[in-house]
């Protein structure tokens, strides 16, 4: 037979593309499930860790028995909320924040935003938003968890796709996300979010800066911008939330000590108002 | 089956005809992944696997390629064999796959692929094919190990994320001693595969 035949060719090439096609949609589809499993417990675990929660992930015998454990212990409730802040039914939050992309290309009225709330160990009511944005290379995400007065930032966490290692992808390094605790979203009535300022120190005192990353002013951008957008598009929830009363059962079913740790806080977000 | 002409095949890639620091071929992975050992070892793995693989399947269909489409069968192959590998990481080691992430797809484009079924799985049986393949894996790995633990090392004070340079020694716990931030980019990889081809090298002239 006439190997460099078009005929032989041709034959060769469809039967070896149809034997390869078919071994890796086995393959894909085989190994779908577990992986779809990693890429939830990861999410759970970055859920977690806004919080400062299931930390040990990496040192438990399980890591996704831990993360599943300590993720039913903690987030007590997850809903979703329209840009006109309300409250929108029959939505997976948790699926929507898997697929952030998704929901940040929709247009900003058909977005229904995740919001995970959680209770700490003292009763401490915190709320988790899922932030998404593009970074230098590719996308950047995070999650912020916010005191229940809608303000102030408790914790946050970002990671990024494939920004330059040594500069912009320290933004997923606890030395750059842990400055966020403690800032604060709104001044007043207007929310300012939190900006990365130039310069070591430049941010001290200031509510409202946290230092950018050196050699990162792109990424370091880009996260101040995510989080600007992202937090816009919940404000008037927030707004609403806030209105309510701090010192009243804002969330619901938040128990007599968390409306103590609320109460607490309320005198801060009342001067400033 | 280990004849002395088979154990020169699987060991010659180890020393005098080194994929990296003989024939200076696929460098862009071994400075992309080496800054930690676990990618390290997983990449080589997975290197060494597609390459002994890649070579038996193309040295048993070999007599059937047309020589006319031959790279791209080759091609086909190592692809759909990078896949697989590709998702059998994403399925059981996440966190490596996630450090390892385009370099798993980048072997497809590894010279050391291509040159192997090229330069002898198109021309020899099977067996020795495979044990080619593993050979010049293993001569890729031991050269990305090493870079693995001295980056580690040298870059975070860790190994495996154990840590080895105990804590007192950091200025910020009173000591003397600080991680070496550029040991952990590219540029210092690149380096250190330099004075690894200038040590291999000064040694072969002696002999």
């Amino acid at each position: 037979m006439n190997k460099n035949s078009n005929a032989y060719i041709i034959a060769y090439a469809s039967v070896l593309v149809i034997i390869v096609a078919a071994l890796l949609a086995y393959a894909s589809v085989s190994l779908q499930d577990r992986q779809n499993e990693n890429v939830r417990v990861e999410k759970m675990g970055d859920i977690l860790r806004s919080i400062g929660q299931g930390m040990d992930a990496d040192k438990a015998p399980d890591k996704y028995v831990y993360i599943n454990e300590q993720y039913a212990k903690y987030i007590t409730r997850s809903y979703t909320v329209n840009t006109a802040g309300e409250v929108t039914e029959g939505t997976d939050p948790f699926a929507i924040a898997l697929n952030l992309k998704e929901l940040y290309d929709a247009p900003a009225g058909r977005r229904n935003l995740p919001i995970f709330e959680s209770k700490d160990d003292g009763g401490k009511v915190l709320y988790i938003i899922p932030v998404w944005g593009s970074g230098l290379w590719g996308p950047i995400w995070g999650y912020v968890a916010l005191e229940s007065d809608f303000d102030t930032i408790h914790g946050a966490i970002f990671d990024h796709k494939g920004e330059t290692p040594g500069l912009g992808a320290e933004i997923a390094t606890p030395t750059f996300y842990a400055q966020y605790k403690g800032k604060a979203l709104f001044e007043g009535d207007e929310m300012v979010c939190v900006t990365a300022l130039k310069g070591s120190g430049t941010s001290a005192g200031n509510p409202h800066a946290v230092d950018a990353i050196s050699g990162g002013t792109i990424t370091s951008r880009a996260v101040e911008k995510m989080l600007r957008d992202c937090m816009t598009d919940y404000a008037v929830y927030f707004e609403k939330m806030r209105a309510a009363g701090a010192g009243a059962d804002a969330a619901s079913g938040a128990t007599a000590t968390g409306t103590t740790d609320t109460a607490g806080e309320t005198p801060d977000s009342l001067t400033v108002n | 089956m280990f004849s002395l002409k088979i154990w020169k095949v699987l060991t010659s890639p180890m020393g005098e005809n080194n994929p990296i620091t003989v024939q200076i071929l696929g460098i862009c992975s071994a400075l992309a992944v080496t800054a930690k050992l676990k990618p390290a070892i997983v990449m080589a793995l997975s290197v060494m696997i597609v390459t002994a693989f890649s070579n038996l399947i193309i040295s048993v269909m070999r007599n059937s390629i047309p020589s006319r489409v031959r790279i791209i069968v080759q091609l086909v192959v190592i692809a759909a064999l990078v896949i697989v590998v590709d998702q059998i990481l994403k399925a059981y080691v996440y966190d490596v796959s996630k450090q390892l992430s385009v370099f798993v797809g980048l072997i497809i484009t590894n010279c050391i692929l291509m040159g192997r079924l090229e330069a002898f799985a198109m021309a020899n049986k099977p067996w020795p094919s495979f044990v080619d393949g593993i050979g010049n894996g293993i001569g890729y790995g031991v050269i990305l190990v090493i870079l693995g633990v001295f980056r580690e090392i040298f870059g975070a004070g860790t190994l495996l994320g154990y840590r080895i340079i105990p804590d007192a020694w950091y200025i910020k716990n009173g000591g003397f001693y600080e991680n070496n931030g550029l040991v952990l980019l590219p540029p210092m990889a690149l380096l250190c595969v330099g004075i690894i081809i200038w040590v291999v090298n000064a040694r072969k002239k002696k002999a």
